[in-house]
């Protein structure tokens, strides 16, 4: 039903992605600037305070924002691009239905009557959760908010997911789990303060470059830095200790060190005793993960693994970073419980330079998943299973608790069912499943299954080719609402210029269709305001409690950590100070964390292991910046990184054509021979759909606790297909290497 | 010293050890006020095949600035502050003597101006009191903007703005970071890393 209407070619040209080059009117264009606007990056997690420039309703350029504390003005090039995203030539400007040739306009109340429509016919036929929702962590808190609450009233689905699931849930639920709590528990401005800094599976100069800034004034304060990952990172290259491990061998590198740690006699014994729970099993799970075992299943020598245990177990202070390299696993839990272990038995929590942190990948990755997109929670990042957390929400609400479905399914699964045909319908919101989820092929299968497929974006992504109807949303800069940052720092965001032609804000959107499916008493929001002032009331008393957090406060303070339960608390930036945590029993959890492989492993057809991730001037599926020259411009295509001693093998030549190949499907790419990978593994970044998508190539095993899929763990073989072409598609990258310049 | 000036004790620092190689400072030259669309900052990768080593390099602003000394037209002109400025558009003869005789490598030959241009240190900006762009922008802090008091409090190693290319000696406005005092010799080679020459410790491994 939902195969593209005409030609990816044909969409291509009509609807881009096309490369936005300069500002409106060109370089030359002198235009005087009618206003300054203080709001923030959209490009990634630590949320960068950033001045827009606005000439007659049009972003025209950028200042940096020196007073915002997190990152003084400090940006990447995304956040000195992210502006070329608006004035457009692609930007959707009015709501489209498919049609024989291709998507016609239609007006907001036909396309509206259609969506509601559609969701009345298939849940009459099919019951109600087979219309599934999809939200994303690039919206804002309020719109995240709403999102869940149109789920549970609007359209009373229980299949409502987010695409953070494919970004932080590892994470959240094993600091849920550890902690009581899933935020990280220290402030950035505890790196500096920190005497080590231990960085594992997180690339931070291209995925959260400004961190690199927090790292670097530990390192001149006297800190030493260790860094673990398959690959030579920027930020790993001057790293005191490198441990260039395996992919999928991050729980086996941190419980060799948490039995270093033990054997060394590097334990917190006095910290462990009034503190924790857990201990003996965790270290009874590791006893015999000697630093032989753990250099012969991770690779990295078995001294440079003692080296990171004395250095870790001997620093008074430690800040322990992570992100998606050991999340992206089909243990990605466990491995996130591996390495608290390791901070819990050092005692390195809630003091000043002393935690544990992830790293928040996406732009509203923390703020959008506290508050009820997620298929088992709602407001305040409370549980849907809980009776209590149901009737707090539904007082809110005015509803009763058990007008709100239970938890549904997670958003590859939500895939899964769509393939299966058991979902019908979905309404897809800043998600591009089509290059987020893994096993590609599988997911276009999937997207044509649909009897109904709505999408409320401002691109025309991959996945709105499959669309019925596709509603031209609000961007970042055209709306204002609150995120929260990676640090748990909840920050306003500000409208720049208001929606262009026929677009409207996503809020609004919703709350129409609400009205439309007969459930609009429950939306009768005016603004974003109303929605974030009913959302401080549903989160009062739940874990991510907003209650005391006002607009005003916000850009008063610079923004401010939750909780925050009242108007005169100061909010929350460090947690456990007094050695309290928000477990039951207020201790922190070891977890008893056995080694297992990852879902995949290699063989004699699948002998090389691929990693996939991202570049710094691209982010996510790409929808907003492979739309923008200059960052496309600075990495246009996908290489395949691969080690010479492995290219060697194959005969493959630097810029030659590979072709790497999984059990799920092939990708034709030029290669980057480099030694800055390990030898057994190869690494493709993910921002490109089609035939250049290595996510043709993930899989689908997932996490049994976080539902999050394995993309940092697959198998795959390699061959040359053909010589590197006259003119290589990334120019520059291939000259470099030859000593030549930009 | 070069002489009183808008810029104060304001000093430019470039740290390449620090650079990731992000190009936020080139994308960000390209935005400046007074040369908008066009970057003139360089972004060198140093040897992709071995290393992730970036350096951005920017006009380091020498005493006796070569580039001046070169040009036959006497197009280009050191202000009050020392700052050496892109080429005078109606003196520039576009010869590109400049452009190779620069140890540094800085300036470029814009053929669309048909015109020498280069770093100003952004004069609009630092001349005010603000950092330039690119070391606003920069992630790592491998640009820096400050006074020598703040650079002694806040960051480690030392600093210099004497390079030796073989005999001869080049004083610079801008400042780079070493480990040792003294002149930077420019034609040693790279220091050694405690693993960097086995990064996967596959000679470890082997064995």
């Amino acid at each position: 039903m939902a195969r593209p209407p005409v030609t990816e070619e044909e969409l291509v040209d009509r609807y881009g992605p096309h490369l936005n080059e300069t500002p409106p009117g060109g370089w030359d264009a002198g235009l005087e600037i009618d206003r300054e606007v203080k709001t923030h990056c959209c490009f990634c997690g630590q949320q960068c305070g950033v001045i827009l420039k606005v000439h007659d309703d049009e972003v025209v350029g950028f200042e940096p924002w020196y007073d915002f504390p997190f990152n003084e003005g400090k940006l990447c090039p995304k956040g000195v691009k992210r502006y070329l995203q608006g004035a457009h030539p692609d930007r959707l400007t009015e709501p489209m239905e498919r049609s024989a040739d291709g998507f016609t306009h239609v007006g907001w109340d036909k396309a509206l009557d259609r969506v509601a429509t559609e969701i009345r016919r298939i849940q009459d036929a099919y019951g109600p959760d087979s219309f599934a929702l999809y939200g994303g962590a690039s919206l804002t808190t309020e719109k995240a908010y709403l999102l869940g609450k149109f789920a549970r009233l609007g359209i009373k689905t229980a299949n409502i997911d987010y695409n953070g699931r494919l970004c932080m849930v590892s994470a959240g639920a094993a600091y849920k789990g550890a902690f009581g709590v899933d935020r990280a528990p220290n402030p950035w401005s505890d790196i500096p303060l920190a005497d080590s800094v231990f960085v594992i599976g997180a690339n931070v100069a291209e995925c959260a470059p400004i961190t690199t800034s927090y790292i670097w004034r530990a390192r001149d304060n006297g800190a030493k830095l260790i860094v673990a990952d398959p690959r030579v990172t920027p930020i790993a290259r001057t790293a005191d200790l490198f441990l260039g491990l395996r992919p999928g061998t991050d729980s086996a590198l941190m419980g060799t060190i948490l039995h270093i740690l033990i054997e060394r006699d590097m334990v917190d014994s006095e910290f462990v005793a009034a503190h924790t729970e857990g201990f003996e099993e965790a270290a009874a799970a590791v006893e015999s993960y000697t630093p032989a075992w753990g250099a012969d299943i991770t690779g990295v020598p078995a001294a440079r693994i003692e080296e990171a245990a004395e250095i870790w177990g001997r620093s008074d202070t430690g800040m322990l970073l992570h992100a998606r390299g050991i999340e992206h696993q089909s243990k990605g839990v466990e491995n996130v419980r591996s390495c608290i272990n390791v901070a819990l038995a050092t005692g390195k929590i809630g003091r000043p330079g002393a935690g544990v942190c992830m790293i928040t990948g996406q732009g509203n990755g923390q703020g959008g998943r506290e508050h009820g997109q997620k298929c088992d929670q709602l407001p305040g990042a409370r549980d849907l299973r809980n009776p209590e957390h149901r009737s707090a929400v539904s007082e809110v609400w005015g509803c009763d608790p058990d007008d709100l479905p239970g938890p549904g399914v997670s958003a590859q699964e939500i895939m899964d069912k769509i393939h299966e045909g058991e979902i019908k319908g979905l309404l897809s919101i800043c998600f591009n499943p089509v290059v987020s989820l893994p096993d590609s092929n599988h997911t276009v299968e999937a997207l044509d299954n649909l009897e109904f497929y709505g999408v409320v974006d401002f691109f025309l992504s991959e996945s709105a080719h499959h669309a019925d109807i596709v509603l031209p949303g609000s961007l970042h800069e055209e709306d204002e609402g609150t995120v929260t940052s990676a640090e748990g720092r909840v920050i306003k965001i500000n409208e720049a210029v208001p929606p262009p032609g026929n677009a409207r804000r996503d809020w609004e959107i919703v709350c129409d269709l609400a009205r439309r499916l007969g459930t609009g008493r429950y939306f009768d929001f005016e603004s974003s305001r109303d929605i974030f002032e009913e959302l401080r009331r549903a989160s009062a008393g739940g874990t991510a409690d907003y209650a005391g957090i006002t607009w005003e406060r916000l850009e008063a303070e610079n923004g401010i950590f939750w909780p925050c339960p009242t108007e005169d608390h100061p909010g929350t930036p460090r947690f456990f100070e007094d050695g309290v945590f928000k477990t039951e029993s207020g201790r922190a959890k070891f977890a008893a964390i056995t080694f297992r492989p990852p879902g995949e492993e290699i063989d004699d057809e699948y002998p090389i292991w691929l990693t996939t991730g991202r570049v710094i001037s691209q982010y996510l599926s790409g929808t907003q910046t492979r739309r923008i020259g200059p960052l496309t411009e600075q990495y246009p295509e996908p290489l395949c990184e691969i080690h010479p001693s492995l290219a060697e093998e194959h005969g493959i030549a630097h810029g030659d054509i590979v072709r790497v190949r999984s059990r799920r499907g092939e990708i034709e790419l030029p290669a980057k021979i480099v030694t800055t990978i390990r030898p057994d593994t190869v690494f493709i970044p993910f921002h490109w759909p089609g035939a250049k998508a290595v996510n043709q190539l993930t899989h689908r095993i997932l996490d049994p606790v976080s539902k999050i899929p394995e993309y940092k763990v697959s198998v795959v073989n390699i061959e040359r297909v053909a010589a590197a072409p006259a003119e290589p598609v990334d120019i520059r990258d291939v000259a470099v290497s030859f000593g030549e310049t930009r | 010293m070069i002489g009183p000036s808008a810029l104060g004790d304001g000093m430019f620092v470039v740290d390449p050890s620090r650079c990731i190689g992000c190009e936020a400072c080139v994308q960000a030259c390209g935005e400046c006020g007074t040369h908008r669309g066009r970057s003139l900052i360089h972004l060198d990768q140093v040897d992709r095949s071995t290393t992730v080593q970036t350096v951005p390099m920017v006009c380091m602003h020498c005493e006796d600035p070569t580039c001046a000394q070169v040009c036959p037209a006497d197009a280009i002109k050191q202000n009050e502050d020392g700052v050496v400025q892109s080429a005078l558009k109606p003196r520039c003869v576009a010869c590109s003597n400049c452009v190779l005789a620069c140890p540094f490598g800085v300036p470029k030959y814009e053929a669309d101006f048909d015109l020498m241009m280069k770093c100003d240190m952004c004069y609009d900006r630092t001349s005010q009191g603000v950092a330039p762009m690119c070391a606003s922008v920069c992630p790592s802090q491998a640009l820096w903007f400050g006074t020598p008091e703040e650079f002694a409090d806040t960051r480690r190693g030392t600093l210099t703005n004497e390079f030796q290319f073989g005999n001869e000696t080049v004083r610079t406005r801008v400042h780079t970071v070493v480990d040792e005092p003294g002149p930077l010799q420019v034609t040693a080679g790279p220091t050694e890393s405690p693993w960097q020459d086995d990064p996967f410790g596959l000679a470890t491994v082997e064995a």
